[in-house]
């Protein structure tokens, strides 16, 4: 009877369920559902934080077989926290797309059965013990967001489609492959079972499935020079899918080369790797920042800056390889901050983006004028986001780049300081372009009308949360620790 | 309870009031105007409770852990009232200003929304207990003045902002770097008097000779220290009321507060002349001194000419702080008050020449004296305080800053300080001598308010540079009684030396 | 050389022929039957290599059961994708300059 009380299964359950439903049950009575029913995912995430801060990590034998013939769940801190934010980012965008589809309807049939695939697939990611079912995962969670990025409609949003998909495709090909070489190396996928005997002895085949899960996963991730699939992707979907996208969905995949990374195959990294992580993160900064400073499109821009933001992660990599452990825990601390902070600010930009282009009618940065005077919560909501991605205090954004930044004087690599240091600017200098052009008056020609008051609070909601989390972060972090993942 | 609550409500009275009038209809001008008012007099009322405790003992304490490690300390002593107490009566009067300055303009709720946010980071930035704290707030006051500076969205006005921008988070860049790189090394840096880096281990000094140089140029660059001042001349496009801010105020004064907070409460000020870092902050003090007062003479702008003055003028607070002796501290603290009241009402001046007459230039400034008397003569007592003419508030800094450079046994300062003074009256008495001895011109630039009865221009435009005019004299007439800014200044320069002995 | 690795073997060279195709071919179905050789190839190496000692390891045989259900799905996305952009712009193939290319054009 416990068992059946037992949060995890529930949270790959719920969204499975009600996402079948909602396709019965049409936009309408589908989107109340959805609302609803990730309002209780929250709720079940929330006792599951509560149980792990008590007593530590839990395992779940799915239908009571458990492993190695059944399936085993697994909830440690880091999959407690990525939870967390995948409903709090989940839960807003669901209200806000409810009043962005009764603006502009296309796709809003397909919208939430999907959204309930991506959310049940996320949650079974984070929840996943070992290798093939996070193959399995992996892929659900693929085949979702490419058919949200196609819900629309329209030869350039089924372009990104396809090229996701193959994208992703390809990715999760290398990662089957790694699965394969690990299975014929030690016999087990088991996460638990396979992490003593990699550091026992770790074969050529071990060496290379490391490589080439890593590298399925950078391509999924979007890392530079991986990231050519993300804008289009995330810039032509419907503003509540490129949110859930950039907030969410990449940030799975760097969940899992965090997790085998600082796990499985610690025992396999080198400071060379580690750095070489960084330098590709350094270059997805500054290109990403740069690219999104030329864009002309709004949606773009905040696109670009996923690609930029994304960097930011990969710091951690040079700053907790092989260094004295506090420098690592602050690294990582700073990593996982900075997922979830972008995950909350990137989630409102997009929402406040689409906001903005829903009252003007296009989407053009030149043409924002007006958007200050008319959707003055809304631009402040994109300005909040901004200041979490910039890294400005107090925001969550704020308390990721001060761990990283300690950690990277600590262990004297003071190159990734210039590099933090440097992409701040370059975010200043992209937010800043948005917000001054939306302080004008309307251009003559131009009109901009009201927006539905539930696109303006959502967007400011996820805005805010941002911000808090840069003033009560420590019980985040208090989470994290739980099961000794950091 | 009350204890650690009353920083924090002294940063919410001006904050709620704040988010509350960003989403006032622009209509809604009396409850905007209240509260404004209620706002800044709530904050008034917070402090003086906290003066009389501080005067008595008192400690004023609020804490909340942000991070682990990593505390938001907000703290109300001797030094935090001198610039709390300061920003907040002036802030007074520059809404009272504000209001009267902006009648009728548009963007009113957002202009007046993000003036209180900006006051809410400067009393952050004066309460803050360590040096993460007053970065916070130092970062919140960039993010609030820039929408005060592109307020009018000409292009001039936006190019400006373009600016202000790159200068200030570039230095507060820099800031955060020294900071996160002192906090490791130091583990914390909690402002205490006398500071806490001297028990470091010796063989620190070189990274902390750097963590220095770091963090006095992220705040230099607020504080306008040359060379990093080259956005405050370009900033005087924002409203009157926003530059009374900017140089007055709020910007400024944040980062000349923040090099005497690092010099004296991180650092301690005889650690850091052990270190050898007092001489060199003087020196760039006297450059910029001396450099902001060339630059001021050839300007035709009075706007910008005085910028340029304040270029000049802010940076006796950095050298009264490098002056090392109790005398030279007393002259810089002292001077952060005087200033700002100096520069203040010589910025409301300007306003009122600009709004009622439309001048805007030096050259058009002939016979404005008989035009607007009481704003000339305000504008006077202020250019005459700057020169440091007895006995006027500027003549005290001056005072105790020549004292100080005898007393660190720096007499080249005097040099400065007398080339400064006499650079101030030549920028400022052909300005004194064309509003009252140069006959008036048939027609003014552009007349926006006539003459109407004795009301040379709006009340609410004349009545604040006349209080803060008056506060010039009084302030240095009565410089030795208690309470006055000397007075707390000497109580301030007291508790900072430690083993100091004269 | 026992019979698992010549499977693993065969695996790796269909492998390397589905990557070629998908990176190199231009047209959609091409690259789609190209991920199905790729996926093919790891489910040989899965199984082969799973062979070890000469019994039959059934886990590999489940794991590649389950691996055949999501390529088919995955397939099938793609081909109604391809389907989809066919009629939208009368093309089988995907544009050829990349993304960054047009920042400043779109």
């Amino acid at each position: 009877m416990t068992d059946f009380l037992d949060p995890l299964p529930w949270l790959i359950m719920l969204p499975l369920a009600w996402g079948t439903l909602a396709f019965v049950l049409g936009p309408g009575r589908g989107g109340r559902l959805a609302i609803a029913a990730i309002a209780l995912q929250g709720l079940l995430v929330l006792q599951l934080a509560g149980q792990l801060l008590a007593g530590g990590a839990r395992v779940h034998a799915v239908g009571g077989w458990g492993a190695p013939l059944g399936i085993d769940l697994l909830a440690d801190g880091l999959a407690a926290v990525m939870l967390l934010l995948a409903q709090a980012v989940a839960l807003p965008l669901a209200i806000y797309a409810r009043g962005y589809f009764a603006a502009q309807p296309k796709g809003r049939e397909l919208f939430w059965p999907m959204t309930g695939y991506l959310l049940a697939a996320l949650n079974a990611l984070f929840l996943s013990a070992d290798l093939f079912n996070i193959y399995v995962t992996l892929e659900l969670l693929g085949l979702a967001a490419v058919g949200l990025v196609a819900i629309a409609g329209g030869q350039a949003p089924v372009t990104a489609a396809l090229r996701y998909l193959l994208a992703t495709l390809l990715g999760s090909g290398a990662w089957l492959l790694g699965v394969a070489l690990i299975y014929g190396s030690y016999g087990s996928v088991s996460l638990a079972i396979l992490a003593p005997l990699v550091g026992a002895d770790a074969p050529l085949a071990a060496t290379l499935a490391a490589a080439l899960m890593l590298a399925g996963l950078l391509l999924k991730t979007a890392l530079f020079p991986f990231h050519f699939w993300l804008p289009p992707a995330h810039g032509g979907a419907p503003a509540p899918v490129s949110a859930l996208l950039s907030a969410l969905v990449i940030k799975a995949t760097f969940y899992l080369v965090l997790r085998l990374w600082l796990e499985l195959f610690a025992p396999l990294t080198t400071v060379a790797a580690a750095q070489l992580l960084g330098i590709l993160g350094a270059a997805a900064i500054l290109w990403g920042s740069a690219l999104a400073l030329a864009q002309t499109r709004l949606k773009m821009l905040v696109a670009y800056s996923t690609v930029a933001q994304v960097g930011y992660l990969f710091l951690l990599f040079p700053l907790a390889t092989l260094v004295p452990p506090d420098a690592a825990e602050s690294a990582v601390q700073g990593g996982v901050m900075q997922a979830v902070a972008h995950g909350l600010a990137k989630a409102a930009m997009f929402a406040a983006a689409g906001s903005m282009i829903v009252a003007t009618g296009r989407d053009d940065i030149g043409r924002l004028g007006g958007v200050g005077a008319h959707l003055p919560l809304t631009l402040f909501s994109f300005g909040l986001a901004g200041v979490t991605l910039m890294g400005l205090p107090p925001s969550g954004g704020f308390s990721a780049k001060w761990l990283l930044l300690r950690a990277a004087l600590e262990t004297g690599q003071w190159w990734w300081v210039a590099v933090m240091i440097a992409g701040g600017l370059l975010t200043a200098a992209y937010v800043f372009k948005v917000l001054r052009r939306a302080f004008l008056p309307v251009a003559s020609g131009d009109r901009v009308t009201r927006v539905p008051r539930t696109l303006e609070f959502s967007a400011f909601a996820l805005a805010l949360a941002a911000i808090l989390l840069g003033l009560f972060g420590a019980p985040l972090l208090a989470l994290l620790a739980v099961g000794g993942a950091a | 309870m009350i204890d650690t609550w009353l920083p924090v409500g002294v940063v919410l009275s001006s904050f709620l009031p704040g988010l509350f009038i960003f989403f006032l209809a622009e209509s809604r001008i009396r409850l905007r105007t209240a509260l404004n008012l209620i706002g800044a007099l709530a904050k008034l009322a917070l402090i003086g409770v906290m003066l009389w405790g501080v005067l008595n003992d008192h400690e004023y304490v609020f804490r909340h852990t942000v991070l682990p490690g990593l505390d938001l300390v907000l703290k109300a002593d001797a030094l935090a009232l001198l610039f709390v107490t300061l920003s907040a009566v002036l802030w007074l009067f520059t809404t009272l200003y504000a209001i009267g300055y902006l009648e009728g303009a548009p963007h009113r709720s957002r202009f007046f929304g993000f003036f209180s946010l900006c006051v809410t980071a400067t009393v952050g930035v004066a309460m803050a207990g360590n040096l993460f704290t007053f970065f916070v707030f130092y970062e919140l006051l960039t993010l609030a003045t820039y929408p005060l500076v592109v307020h009018r969205g000409t292009e001039q006005a936006m190019r400006a902002g373009h600016v202000y921008l790159g200068y200030t988070l570039g230095g507060g860049a820099l800031l955060l770097v020294g900071t996160v790189w002192l906090y490791g090394l130091a583990g914390q840096a909690d402002f205490v008097h006398g500071g806490s880096l001297a028990a470091l281990p010796p063989e620190t000094a070189g990274q902390l000779q750097v963590v220095f140089l770091l963090l006095i140029a992220g705040v230099g660059v607020k504080a306008a220290l040359v060379p990093l001042h080259g956005w405050l001349p370009l900033a005087m496009v924002a409203p009157a009321p926003v530059s009374a801010l900017l140089h007055a105020v709020a910007v400024v004064k944040a980062g000349a507060f923040g090099i005497v907070r690092i010099v004296y409460e991180v650092y301690g000020v005889e650690f850091a002349q052990s270190l050898d870092l007092l001489t060199p902050l003087a020196i760039a003090a006297a450059v910029t001194i001396i450099w902001g007062s060339l630059r001021a003479l050839f300007q035709d702008d009075l706007k910008k000419r005085l910028a340029y003055s304040t270029v000049s003028q802010v940076s006796y607070i950095a050298l009264g702080v490098a002056l090392f002796g109790p005398l030279g501290t007393i002259g810089g603290l002292v001077h952060l008050v005087h200033q700002g009241i100096m520069k203040i009402t010589l910025f409301f001046c300007a306003g009122n020449y600009a709004e009622t007459l439309g001048i805007h230039k030096i050259s058009e400034m002939d016979g404005a004296g008989r035009r607007m008397p009481w704003t000339s003569l305000a504008f006077t007592l202020g250019a005459f305080g700057m020169i440091g003419v007895p006995p006027l508030a500027g003549f005290v800094s001056k005072w105790y800053l020549g004292l100080g450079a005898l007393e660190a046994g720096m007499p080249w300062v005097l040099a400065v300080l007398a080339a400064s003074s006499l650079l101030n009256a030549a920028y400022f008495l052909p300005v004194l001598h064309r509003i009252w001895f140069r006959p008036a011109p048939s027609a003014w630039p552009a007349e926006h308010i006539p003459q109407r009865g004795r009301w040379e221009t709006a009340p609410l435009l004349l009545l604040p540079p006349l209080a803060t005019a008056a506060a010039i004299l009084l302030v240095g007439l009565f410089a030795a009684s208690a309470f006055s800014p000397l007075d707390w200044a000497k109580l301030i320069a007291d508790r900072e030396y430690l083993q100091w002995t004269p | 050389m026992s019979v698992g690795l010549l499977y693993a073997l065969a695996g790796a060279a269909l492998v390397a022929i589905g990557l070629a195709g998908l990176l190199l071919l231009p047209q959609l179905l091409r690259k789609i039957l190209a991920f199905n050789i790729l996926g093919s190839g790891a489910f040989l190496i899965l199984v082969g290599l799973g062979q070890r000692d000469g019994g039959i390891d059934p886990v590999p045989q489940a794991m590649v059961l389950t691996g055949i259900v999501v390529a088919i799905a995955a397939t099938a996305l793609a081909l109604a994708l391809a389907r989809q952009l066919l009629d939208l712009s009368g093309r089988m193939r995907l544009p050829e300059d990349g993304p960054d290319a047009g920042a400043a054009d779109d």
